[in-house]
């Protein structure tokens, strides 16, 4: 139900533009406002999140620790897992941020007559959450061409990476595969594993199809479909040149991209898309356990009320006195 | 109380979820996994609000009127006081890498056990209430009201929840469940919804200093009849010293330790290791609790009866303080203790007065885990042991959640009984250390009546138990947390009959030759010695 909701609310997303561009002409709309609109919306979301987040304290130093402590020096300590220096932990955020290192240690039991519960590792959920990820990434950077006028020299070298098969014409480029394979894979993973399917809000499948629209539409316009790159750049560049014009011969393929990655741009500070930079402040990750030997200050520490030893003697002077404990009062 | 099923039933697990959507599927508080209500003695002492008789299974909970406004302005309140409450709403992707990482899940195959679900009861609400989205489209963003059959379902699964953490280390950011837990329980406590088993206790530490009732002279009593029988065992007399100012040493360990087998043993382990050093150290009546059930509760509880340690050691003028075998004590003391009650700037850096070894990890809070320091004894070799003592025993290792996820105690346990036994054996590196299972019966759950959850929830650790028992005769499980040694023997009797469960310091006293000691024939237990058998 979840998933065809979510499902009807993308073909929704991709017949907008198909009527809007064909039917009615409106390319100013969707080619110049909408991503516009897009952009603010999402500087103003992931600000305003991220201030949202920040002014909230920590108020207590409650790293989860994976690893050995730093307590005596013959003890070898687990400085990535369990990190006593900002070195450490920016060593073990780095490790969370770009290798995913929680989720490599995933794993998964069985449970077998006698009662016998076996556990083994699994890796899927990593190698699929690491190539949509990076996928993604590459694909993000692969843009920058659309941006930049003269085109960066790193680009190249990104771009001969990615094409590095060396087949078709135009040359296949990994990453935009590789994502819309491991968003498919996310995807069936929600579906056919129950315990997920179980906890699967329309949120969570809403973004895998917006992604993977985005990737096929992308596909599509580089392989299948062909589309006027030279006109498509004069557009982009306009966009963050400012210098807005709607040139001659963009086909409807391309407003249907530019509206589902301007929905997803708007939809990240809204949607659990924000998760990048939730774990940058997750309180379990990014602090050192270093409270025993650093005090770390609660700002909103309160006096509480409290049964004094004062008050506990009172009720117990003569108990104390007849076993032979000291007592301050006589 | 309700009847618990036999293993063989208990261990037929389904872990296909329901046909219908969680949120459309109500919670059904069974019998045997929940915990009864609170007194209204025990809230009254407390100052909690909403004292008065109630029971689970009655259809009226006998809320204040204003009962959904108090819980989500209790809610505001911490999303604004709580960066990890306010993130971890908001983050969870739900991946499901957390969702069969609980023990609760494994050994009851109920879908509201997976953390992630365990976490959205709470979230669902948070999205109806305080997102745009959830505000609009309600169900579609996975929003719902606050209602009374949510309330009671927070209720039955926020005290299914042993806050051991376990779910925090495989989430890829880092989601702690046991956050969002504590969070719950301080709701459910804004409307007098405790359970008794820690509001009784809590209610003792707060008046008696620790969570048995155990009165001065009562401590001073139980711990003289372990001095007899350690005499009984090595010929030795101690004497012990209580609420003593000037001693160098203030001792703070769980109360359950003086107070039943096989704690008692490990007590006993501290008594004779202390004596045999010649410690200049206290035991106090007043702060005569390490453990915390206030943590159960809610965060102002735990620092309210967190306060006696430091305030007594203000009192007596000692140097430093050592802390005893406890697993969520030892989170409080190594997490919160300082930040509640600190700076504690009139003790000193704890320094062995046997080693001179400065804990320079402890300049904060000045306080010293029993498992460090004797891991130091050992290393510089102090202590004259005989590890053959212990050579009737096979023992494995049970990494407490706290001390595993909120500390990273990991080597020097495992040095310790490497040195005081001959024969250790690790469990599946799966179930150990930041992955270990909890006992499952953890924050505040050890209660009688709802012993079905706790065996379930104790079937992955005792199930690991089982397998080196199975492959190497294993028959002693060791851990350092008083209340592991409390229900880990309710947990092998029913899973692993035949094993035993012991403190670490317990082993340390069998394998410590003492000066002057008789020839020991038994160990602590009273049960022979390896080549003593014909002794008795
Ligand atoms: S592992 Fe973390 S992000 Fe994934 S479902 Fe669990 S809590 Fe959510
Ligand atoms: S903290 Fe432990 S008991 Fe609670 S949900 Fe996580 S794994 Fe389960």
């Amino acid at each position: 139900m979840n998933a065809i909701l979510s499902l009807i609310a993308v073909i929704g997303l991709v017949l907008i533009p198909l009527i809007g561009v064909k039917g009615a002409n409106l390319h100013f709309l969707f080619g110049i406002v909408v991503p516009y609109i897009a952009i603010i919306v999402f500087l103003i979301g992931v600000i305003s999140r991220v201030m949202k987040w920040g002014r909230v304290p920590v108020p207590f130093c409650i790293p989860t620790t994976c690893g050995q402590q730093q307590s005596l020096p013959w003890i070898k300590q687990s400085k990535l897992d369990n990190p006593s220096t900002t070195s450490g932990v920016v060593g073990r955020m780095l490790l969370e941020v770009l290798l995913f290192r929680s989720l490599f240690s995933n794993t998964k039991f069985e449970l077998r007559e006698g009662p016998k519960l076996s556990y083994g590792s699994t890796k899927w959920l990593w190698l699929g959450g690491l190539a949509f990820h990076w996928s993604f990434f590459i694909v993000l950077v692969r843009h920058i061409r659309l941006f930049t006028e003269p085109v960066p020299a790193f680009l190249k070298n990104v771009e001969a990476l990615d094409g590095f098969l060396q087949v078709g014409i135009p040359g296949v480029l990994i990453s935009g595969v590789v994502l819309l394979l491991a968003v498919t894979y996310l995807f069936l993973r929600r579906v056919f594993v129950p315990q997920v399917r179980y906890i699967s809000l329309a949120a969570d499948y809403f973004p895998l199809f917006l992604i993977m629209s985005i990737a096929i539409t992308g596909i599509l316009m580089r392989y299948f479909l062909r589309v006027d790159l030279v006109s498509i750049k004069t557009l982009t560049m306009g966009l963050v040149t400012f210098n807005t014009k709607i040139p001659e011969g963009i086909s409807v393929i391309f407003y249907i991209h530019l509206l589902l990655v301007s929905t997803l741009i708007a939809y990240i500070p809204y949607s659990k898309i924000m998760h990048l930079g939730g774990v940058l402040l997750s309180p379990t990750r990014n602090l050192p356990n270093n409270s025993r030997m650093v005090r770390h200050v609660n700002p909103w520490n309160y006096p509480v009320e409290v049964h004094t030893y004062q008050e506990y003697e009172d009720e117990f002077r003569d108990k104390m006195k007849n076993a032979g404990l000291p007592v301050e009062k006589e | 109380m309700a009847k618990t099923p036999k293993p063989d039933e208990l261990s037929k697990i389904n872990y296909t979820p329901p046909q219908s959507a969680w949120m459309d599927t109500p919670a059904e508080l069974k019998e045997g996994n929940w915990c009864y209500g609170a007194k209204p003695k025990n809230l009254e002492t407390l100052h909690f609000p909403n004292p008065r008789e109630w029971r689970v299974q009655d259809e009226d909970w006998k809320l204040p009127e204003n009962w959904q406004e108090i819980v989500l302005q209790g809610m505001r309140e911490r999303l604004d006081k709580y960066r990890s409450f306010k993130v971890f709403m908001d983050i969870c992707v739900r991946c499901g890498a957390c969702a069969d990482k609980c023990h609760f899940f494994i050994g009851s195959g109920d879908p509201k056990n997976m953390p992630v679900l365990r976490a959205e009861l709470l979230r669902s609400v948070y999205r109806g209430n305080f997102t745009t989205a959830g505000k609009i489209l309600g169900k579609i963003a996975g929003a719902r009201p606050l209602t009374l059959s949510v309330l009671k379902e927070w209720w039955y699964y926020f005290f299914q929840c042993t806050e051991c953490r376990r779910c925090s280390v495989f989430c890829p950011y880092g989601i702690d469940t046991a956050e969002i837990t504590m969070m719950g329980r301080e709701l459910l406590n804004l409307l007098g919804l405790n359970t008794d088993w820690i509001s009784g206790p809590a209610a003792n530490c707060y008046m008696k200093g620790n969570h048995l009732g155990l009165e001065p002279h009562t401590i001073v009593g139980n711990l003289s009849y372990m001095l007899d029988d350690i005499e009984t065992v090595t010929g030795i007399k101690i004497e012990p010293t209580f609420n003593r100012k000037g001693a160098e040493i203030l001792f703070v360990t769980p109360s359950g330790d003086l107070f039943a087998d096989p704690g008692t043993y490990t007590c006993m382990g501290y008594l004779m290791l202390f004596h045999e050093l010649g410690l200049d150290y206290t035991w106090s009546t007043y702060a005569s609790e390490g453990g915390n059930f206030g943590f159960f509760t809610s965060n102002e509880l735990a620092k309210r009866l967190n306060t006696k340690i430091y305030a007594e050691a203000r009192r007596l003028g000692v140097k430093w303080i050592l802390g005893g075998e406890c697993g969520h004590m030892w989170r409080v003391l190594n997490q919160y203790m300082d930040t509640w009650n600190g700076p504690a700037d009139f003790l000193e850096v704890p320094k062995s007065p046997i080693t001179g070894t400065v804990f320079e990890n402890t300049k904060s809070t000045k306080m010293v885990h029993v498992a460090e320091f004797t891991a130091d004894l050992i290393k510089n070799g102090k202590l004259k042991l005989d590890p053959k003592r212990n050579d009737n025993l096979k023992v494995t290792f049970h990494d407490s959640c706290n001390t595993a996820r909120g500390m990273g105690l990991f080597e020097e346990p495992r040095y310790i009984i490497n040195n005081v036994c001959n024969h250790f054996y690790e469990m599946d590196e799966l179930t150990t250390r930041e992955k270990t299972f909890c006992c499952g019966s953890g924050s505040g759950l050890n209660a009688g009546e709802n012993m079905e959850i706790r065996m379930r929830g104790g079937l992955p650790r005792a199930n690991a138990v089982k397998d080196v028992a199975e492959k190497y005769g294993v028959n002693m499980l060791a851990n350092i947390c008083a209340i592991d040694r409390a229900v880990l023997t309710a947990s092998m009797d029913y899973w692993v009959p035949g094993v035993k469960v012991t403190g670490v310091h317990e082993l340390v006293a069998n394998a410590m030759i003492m000066k002057g000691e008789k020839e020991r024939t038994t160990d602590l237990r009273g049960d022979p010695l390896p080549g003593m058998e014909g002794n008795e």
